[in-house]
């Protein structure tokens, strides 16, 4: 009997557990499979056109400087490290263009490593600010640390660059040491409706989100910006962690929209696609960042081929240039996400520091006037720290390869 | 109906529910559910053994399952299947999925006899309370899953695809296909086996007497640890079988922490059923797998699947304590 009580006290403590949820971090390791291509076709990019004037760090080599430094704060190791060292090598290969151009300014890199962790962040970031010839920073890479330590930089009034943090909140704290390298999740949402709409052609979307600030916020401005064009009728909501989605795919299959767009990661992402794929869905799937990963293509295997990704991030190994400068400090990984950006965000710092800045106020002046074109895009910050103009780029799985479409336009 | 926008973070109002869209898709639900609820059965049948048998709550078992799935992956990866169909013919194919399935089988068995040995039989020698195996079983579980973890990494495996499902017929103008239909004859081959097991064979007769009472089985001949390793094994093995169907359904669900949630979904399918009976197990797992289906679509979206399910299981165990068919192994109904 009292055993049996056990049993229903057990059964709630699993309900309770179920209802706190799970949580899964990442990280991704490469390799492919997956089959040909389907659907709409559209032209394969292999060569990024780069704007001719395009910031480069070498700059004319006459700059003269001493006794100052940058700094990369983001993980290096832990949680998905692997974003991190892309960034960290894009930076590298900025700086060494930069002091191998110029002998009489060599500009020292100093990296503090802060696992992801939001919780170790403004620990790192109080030791890094308390560095007085640290004058300008790329990173932090998360937006989770990024809430968690920016105003550490704030109040040292110490100018970052982050390549990679996309929530849209972290530009409304009124902080004005913080810029954002690239678009936020809030420009996705848009870019994504329309590459659906008009390059896909999809005459209907069904939108299905997670259940992470993430997938919520960027499922609402997808949602929105469809307008009529979304099916109202087969959007749908996951958990985190989920594997089975019978009654999500039951709702396409009988909406048959012509895309279906997940909001949310490559984990839950990977397994509905395949589901759907399975019961003879014939649309095209769309992830956004989140779900733009070799890991997806490896767990949804044939059934990625009706894959198309939106990403803030460009693919640098398509400019011979940049992948070659990489590889050079990457021990001959080509780029990966974020590179491009950390490269750009970097340059940006480097060209200050050329103009003779040696104080932390005047950089950060510097880089809030900063106009000019970088190797992803054009850097012009608007007074919060978000760019005027920001592009979102578009990806496809081919033959079991993420392959880059074009920007979004 | 009942909108209170105010209390959502994205907006969206509260609960609504959406019949014309569960009425179109019932009998899809239904033969989807069926399918993954035969999956829970099968699982939920090893709880039910172990419980009836030990009055033990052996929540390893979702990783006793889940090392069954790493069992069948590797099989098929080794044969050559992955992230497409392999294009084999029928014989062959099931040739194929029968040594995985039978390897399966012998993984899980010998993991669930192995924890069986290493967790619990040493409390048992010193007589230990309830708490303390529960506590052993919670302990051996995550001991189980980052074991997995460690060696295989935080990423699933990479997808091994059986065949494609093919329409087979179809039913209220909804069409069943071969796969749902194999794991659901499958189950019920496998529990009305086992349950012919337990009431016909010596062993069976053994595993219900120690049920019924242990020390007087014991008095009367019946070597009772033999029998609770082969209430464990018997418990893997079907186990085993249900990885298979598992990984059939959910190619790429293979990952160290991927037993957890479908583990909870089982034992709940046990209790509703009625803990220790193996007919309950199987019905609360076809409830189970219906009722988060159902659920799902009629309140509007995917994430009430398992508060769906959770909800249901709590509201028949106040009318019915001891679920729906009562707890009993040894007792008169098996």
């Amino acid at each position: 009997m009292s055993a049996a009580k056990l049993a229903r006290a057990v059964t709630v403590a699993a309900v309770l557990s179920l209802a706190v949820g799970a949580c899964a971090a990442n990280t991704s390791a490469s390799s492919s499979s997956g089959g040909s291509s389907s659907g709409p076709s559209l032209p394969v990019v292999t060569n990024v056109p780069v704007p001719s004037d395009a910031a480069n760090p070498a700059g004319d080599g006459k700059a003269t400087c001493s006794g100052v430094s940058l700094a990369y704060a983001g993980t290096e190791s832990v949680n998905n490290a692997q974003l991190g060292i892309n960034i960290l090598n894009g930076v590298k290969a900025a700086v060494n263009a930069h002091n191998a151009a110029n002998p009489n300014c060599q500009v020292q890199l100093k990296t503090f490593d802060t696992e992801g962790d939001p919780n170790k962040a403004p620990g790192v970031v109080t030791s890094l600010v308390g560095q007085q010839d640290i004058i300008g920073v790329v990173g932090l890479p998360f937006s989770g640390e990024s809430e968690a330590a920016d105003n550490i930089f704030q109040s040292a009034g110490l100018v970052h660059i982050t390549p990679s943090a996309t929530n849209p909140s972290l530009t409304q704290q009124g902080y004005n040491t913080f810029f954002r390298g690239l678009a936020n999740d809030n420009v996705q949402g848009p870019a994504a409706a329309k590459f659906m709409t008009s390059e896909l052609k999809a005459s209907s979307v069904c939108v299905i989100q997670d259940d992470s600030a993430y997938g919520i916020g960027l499922a609402a401005a997808t949602i929105k910006a469809l307008g009529s064009k979304d099916d109202a009728n087969c959007n749908d909501k996951v958990t985190t962690g989920q594997k089975d989605f019978g009654s999500t795919v039951s709702k396409v299959m009988a909406a048959k929209p012509g895309a279906v767009f997940y909001a949310g990661y490559y984990t839950e992402a990977a397994p509905l696609d395949q589901q759907l794929s399975s019961q003879g869905f014939t649309g095209e799937f769309v992830g956004p960042d989140g779900v733009k990963d070799p890991e997806f293509v490896k767990l949804a295997g044939s059934a990625s081929k009706n894959a198309y990704f939106t990403c803030p991030c460009l693919d640098g190994s398509l400019i011979p240039n940049f992948a070659s400068a990489y590889e050079k400090v990457s021990g001959g990984v080509a780029p990966g996400t974020y590179s491009v950006e950390g490269y750009d965000s970097a340059t940006i710092l480097l060209k200050g520091i050329d103009t003779g800045i040696t104080t932390r106020p005047a950089l950060l002046s510097y880089v809030k006037n900063y106009n000019g074109d970088g190797l992803s895009k054009h850097f012009q910050w608007s007074s919060t720290g978000e760019l005027s103009t920001s592009t979102i780029y578009a990806y496809e799985v081919k033959n079991g390869q993420i392959v880059y479409l074009g920007t979004i336009s | 109906m009942h909108p209170l926008t105010a209390f959502l973070a994205d907006g969206s109002s509260w609960i609504t529910f959406d019949v014309s869209g569960f009425k179109a898709e019932f009998w899809s639900l239904t033969f989807d559910g069926l399918a993954y609820g035969a999956i829970y059965a099968l699982i939920a049948m090893g709880y039910t053994l172990v419980y009836g048998v030990l009055r033990l709550i052996n929540f390893a078992h979702s990783e006793v399952f889940i090392s069954g799935a790493y069992a069948v992956v590797f099989t098929l990866s080794f044969l050559g299947f992955g992230g497409s169909p392999p294009g084999l013919s029928t014989p062959a194919l099931i040739g194929d999925l029968l040594l995985a399935m039978i390897l399966a089988m012998v993984v899980s068995g010998i993991v669930a006899v192995v924890l069986e040995r290493v967790a619990y039989r040493p409390l048992r020698k010193k007589g230990a309370p309830p708490l303390a195996f529960l506590i052993t079983a919670i302990g051996a579980s995550f001991t189980i899953q980052y074991l997995i973890e460690w060696w295989r990494g935080p990423n699933a495996e990479n997808s091994v695809i059986m065949f494609i499902p093919k329409p087979l017929f179809s039913v209220f103008g909804s069409n069943v296909d071969d796969q749902q239909l194999i794991i659901f004859l499958a189950a019920i081959v496998l529990a009305v086996g086992v349950d012919q097991f337990l009431k016909r064979t010596r062993f069976g007769r053994g595993i219900r007497a120690v049920a019924q009472d242990p020390d007087t089985a014991t008095l009367m001949g019946v070597n009772k640890e033999r029998v609770i390793m082969l209430t464990f094994l018997i418990g893997g093995i079907l186990a085993g079988a249900a990885a298979l169907f598992y990984v059939m359904k959910v190619p790429s669900g293979v990952i160290y922490n991927g037993g957890f949630i479908l583990g909870i979904k089982a034992f709940a399918a046990a209790v509703l059923g009625g803990i220790g009976n193996i007919r309950g197990a199987l019905l609360g797992g076809l409830l189970i797998g219906l009722i988060g289906e159902y659920g799902a679509t009629l309140l509007g979206n995917a994430q009430w699947t398992d508060v769906i399910a959770f909800v249901v299981l709590v509201l028949i165990l106040m009318i019915r304590p001891t679920g729906i068919l009562g707890e009993s192994l040894g007792k008169a109904r098996v």
